[in-house]
Order: structure tokens, then C-alpha cells, then sequence
């Protein structure tokens, strides 16, 4: 039983080290799930309406990219924590 | 740190550079400082020669590079965003778009590998630049109280939601902004150079330990770094329209 504690008491720190890596790796997946979905559906709704209007591509491309890049925030802001918490 | 039983170098290691000249004082100058050096050469040397000479009706060379990064800024970013009223910010926004452009590009210049954007310092520092110009836009075209009033109440929500959007639209504007648009920039060449790396010494293990596997993440690095060049481009891009946008949003009120 000692044994076991002592194990624990020097282990405590790569435990740690561990568990950080693991709430990394979960952050930044979950983080990525939302803006994935986003940019699908920012590209995919710009995609058709270039397809409907060719003449305002390039007023959707712009707006497309804005709505792209305010997703995304999202998810760097997960990469952003997923760097932090690495060992 | 140990990926599937490479030895992967710690993330730190591989955007902490060490000082070349003047160590240890506040001008210390490492590989960063000369990539945005060069970048901030780069760019000048551009402009500058492609002003000089009088232009030739057909433009060749250098004067092409110039007048079609000039028409790219121009059409894409301050027509589509700001409008015709937006032409005076276009040699602010061209000179930033090409130098973001050249100090991220060095990412994929073989020998130099390296998007000095990738460390947070200038990143931040434009951001900043950029807060300061549209705050002072704003004040400037609209009064300090109308810009004040225009971007802390947004008209057209009914009056008892101000008590939630007001806090809101104040953090979003004034202070997450700029963290915003500089994280975006900075998290994205740290993202790319990772990813790069993450190849090259799996490529690099695999050919010294002599498998033939060695190929497929070499194939899989030359796709990536095609896919960061696209990035790099996109990110100038992405930063530059950024900044129109904001500043054409304190230049005319919101109706």
C-alpha cells in the first residue's frame, strides 16, 4: 500500500504532465469541431451563390474570406490553448 | 518530447532562435529580425524602383509586380470593403499586405524555412497599428461622441438589450479586435511551421533508418508546402481585408 503511494507521490508530476497533454489534444479537438461546421457552411452557401450569380463572385469571395477568417477565430483560439498546455 | 518514437524537439526550440549580433542587448538580432529585415527590403525595393523610372505605358518587369499588387489591393480589398472613399488608405494597405506577405512567405523559401510571423512581436504590433488608425477614423469622420454612440449602441436593437449588448460590443471592439486579428495571423504561421515540421523529420527519420516508407511523408511535404504557400498569400490577404473592413466600419455610421 506504502509502495503504491510513494509510486503515486513520484509519478504525481508525469501524471500531470500526461493529463495536460490529454486536455490538450481534447481542447483542440473539440475547439475544432465548431469552426469546422462554420467553414463548411461559410464555403459551401458561397460556393452556390457564385454558382446562381457569377457576376458577384468576386463581392462573395471577399465576404466569403471575412466569414472564413471570423470562424477560424474559434478554432486558432483552441490551437492558441492546445500550445499553451503542451508539456 | 517523443512522437510515435521520433525524437520530436520541443516546440519551443523551433521558434526560439539564437542571437547573432549585438547579444544580450535590447538590439539583438537573430534569424527573425533579419527575415522581417529582408522582407521590409523586399517590399521597398519593389515600390521604390518600379516609382522611379517613369512608367512605360506596357509595364515589364518590377513596374508589373508593383501595378498589379497595387490592382489586387485596390479592386479586391478597398473597393469591395470601404468604397471609393477608402483610396487614401490604399498605399498603408498595399505596403502591409506585401510585407506580411514577404515576411510569411520565407516559410517556404528553402534554407531560410522559417514565417517569421510565426513569433508574436510584429504580429501584435500591426495589430495595434491598425487599432489606433481605426480608432482615430472613427473619431475623425464621426466625432468622438458618434463613434462612441455608433459602436457602443448600434441602432436598431430595442432598448432594453443594451444592457447586454453594449459590454459586449465594448470588449468586441475596443480590446478583442486587435488580439483577434494578430492571434489569426501569428497561430496560423505557427500552425503551418509545425506542420512542416512534423514532415520533414518523419521523412528525415524514416530515410535514415532506411525504409522505403521514407517517401510517402516526403510526398505528403512537398503537398504541404504548396498548401502553405496558398496560406501565406491567404493570411497577407485575410490581415489586409481585416483592416479595411474595420476601418470602413468606423468611417461610415451603421444604419
Amino acid at each position: 500500500m506504502l509502495n503504491i503511494l510513494t509510486l503515486a507521490a513520484t509519478e504525481a508530476g508525469e501524471m500531470l504532465e500526461g493529463l495536460k497533454a490529454i486536455g490538450a489534444g481534447l481542447g483542440y479537438g473539440l475547439a475544432a469541431i465548431g469552426p469546422g461546421v462554420g467553414i463548411g457552411t461559410v464555403v459551401g452557401n458561397a460556393i452556390s451563390s457564385m454558382a446562381r450569380q457569377p457576376e458577384s463572385a468576386g463581392m462573395v469571395r471577399t465576404t466569403m474570406f471575412l466569414g472564413i477568417a471570423f470562424t477560424e477565430a474559434l478554432a486558432l483560439i483552441g490551437f492558441v490553448v492546445f500550445i499553451l498546455l503542451l508539456p | 518530447m517523443n512522437v510515435i518514437a521520433l525524437e520530436f524537439p520541443p516546440v519551443s526550440h523551433l521558434f526560439d532562435w539564437p542571437d547573432i549580433l549585438f547579444s544580450g542587448s535590447l538590439f539583438a538580432v537573430n534569424k527573425t529580425v533579419l527575415i522581417y529585415l529582408a522582407a521590409v527590403l523586399i517590399t521597398s525595393a519593389i515600390f521604390l524602383s518600379a516609382g522611379k523610372q517613369r512608367g512605360s505605358l506596357v509595364p515589364v518587369g518590377v513596374q508589373h509586380v508593383a501595378e498589379s499588387g497595387v490592382n489586387f489591393v485596390e479592386e479586391s480589398v478597398v473597393m469591395e470593403t470601404i468604397g471609393p472613399e477608402g483610396k487614401k488608405y490604399l498605399p498603408f494597405l498595399t505596403t502591409m499586405f506585401f510585407f506580411i506577405l514577404f515576411s510569411n512567405i520565407f516559410e517556404v523559401v528553402p534554407g531560410i524555412q522559417f514565417p517569421a510571423n510565426s513569433r508574436m512581436a510584429v504580429p501584435i504590433t500591426l495589430a495595434l497599428v491598425v487599432w489606433v488608425i481605426y480608432n482615430f477614423v472613427g473619431v475623425r469622420s464621426q466625432g468622438i461622441g458618434g463613434y462612441l454612440k455608433n459602436s457602443l449602441f448600434p441602432p436598431g436593437v430595442p432598448k432594453a438589450l443594451y444592457l447586454i449588448v453594449t459590454p459586449i460590443e465594448l470588449v468586441s471592439t475596443f480590446v478583442v479586435r486587435p488580439f483577434s486579428l494578430a492571434i489569426r495571423l501569428w497561430a496560423n504561421m505557427v500552425a503551418g511551421h509545425l506542420l512542416l515540421v512534423t514532415f520533414a523529420i518523419l521523412t528525415q527519420t524514416l530515410w535514415d533508418n532506411g525504409y522505403v516508407g521514407a517517401a510517402a511523408p516526403f510526398a505528403m511535404l512537398i503537398l504541404m508546402t504548396g498548401f502553405e504557400i496558398l496560406v501565406s498569400v491567404l493570411q497577407a490577404f485575410i490581415f489586409t481585408i481585416l483592416t479595411a473592413v474595420y476601418i470602413g466600419g468606423s468611417m461610415h455610421a451603421e444604419h
